[in-house]
C-alpha cells in the first residue's frame, strides 16, 4: 500500500473518531429543558465553529503519527511533491465532496421550511461535515487504488 | 463506440536501462514513484508533458513508449 493510500486512510478513520468523540462532546453539553431558540442557535454556532480547528489539530497529529510509523516500518519518507496524478486526484475527490457538502447544505435549510426544529439544521450541518469528510477521504483512497 | 486505453513499454525500458528503478525514473521526470507506478499498470494515464519526459529519458519519441490499445465494447 502507497503512502497516499495510507494518508487517505488515516484520514478517514480520523475522520469517523473525531466525529463520534465530538458527537458525545455535544450531546453532553446540549442545553436541557425546553432552551429559547437564540440559546439553541448560540449553542450550535458555537459547536460547528468549534469543530472545524479541533478536527484540524487531531488530524495534524494523526499525520505526524503516521509519518513517524511509516519511516519507522517501510524506511520510506513523505513524498515532498505533489505531482500532477496528486492534484488530479484532490480535484476530483474535492468535486465529490462538494457535491455531497451541496446535497447536505440543501437538506439542512430544507429543514426549517418544513416546520423542524431549528436544531435539526444545524444537526444535519454537523452530519454533512462529517460525510463529506469521509467522501473526501474514501474518494481519494478509490482513485489511488483504482486510479482515474 | 469504442474505448481507446493508454498502454505503455516503461517496464520493459526501464529494464533495458540497467534495471532503471520506478523511483530513480520518478526523480527524473518529476513526480512521485507511486505516479510511475499507476502509469506502468495503465491506471493513470500522463499528461503530454509527463510523456514527453518519460519519452526524453529514454531517448525515444512518446509513439515508441505510448501506445493506444482500442477496446471494442
Amino acid at each position: 500500500m502507497s503512502y497516499q493510500e495510507k494518508r487517505s486512510l488515516v484520514s478517514l478513520v480520523g475522520t469517523l473518531l473525531i466525529s463520534v468523540l465530538y458527537g458525545v462532546f455535544i450531546y453532553q453539553r446540549y442545553p436541557t429543558g425546553s432552551p429559547e431558540t437564540s440559546e439553541v442557535f448560540k449553542f450550535w454556532g458555537a459547536a460547528l465553529l468549534l469543530f472545524v480547528p479541533v478536527q484540524v489539530v487531531f488530524k495534524v497529529i494523526l499525520y505526524v503519527l503516521l509519518n513517524v510509523l511509516n519511516t519507522i516500518a517501510t524506511r520510506e519518507e513523505e513524498p515532498e511533491i505533489a505531482d500532477e496524478m496528486d492534484r488530479l486526484i484532490e480535484l476530483k475527490s474535492v468535486r465529490n465532496f462538494c457535491y455531497v457538502f451541496m446535497i447536505g447544505f440543501f437538506l439542512a435549510v430544507g429543514a426549517p421550511v418544513v416546520d423542524l426544529e431549528p436544531s435539526v439544521m444545524f444537526l444535519i450541518l454537523l452530519i454533512t461535515f462529517v460525510v463529506c469528510g469521509a467522501v473526501l477521504d474514501i474518494s481519494a483512497f478509490y482513485f489511488y487504488r483504482k486510479g482515474i | 463506440m469504442s474505448k481507446w486505453v493508454i498502454r505503455n513499454h516503461i517496464r520493459k525500458l526501464r529494464f533495458h536501462q540497467d534495471e532503471m528503478t520506478q523511483q530513480h525514473l520518478a526523480e527524473k521526470v518529476g513526480v512521485t514513484r507511486q505516479t510511475i507506478v499507476a502509469i506502468e499498470k495503465g491506471n493513470y494515464s500522463p499528461s503530454l508533458e509527463l510523456a514527453f519526459r518519460i519519452a526524453r529519458v529514454f531517448n525515444l519519441s512518446v509513439e515508441e513508449v505510448f501506445y493506444v490499445d482500442i477496446v471494442e465494447p
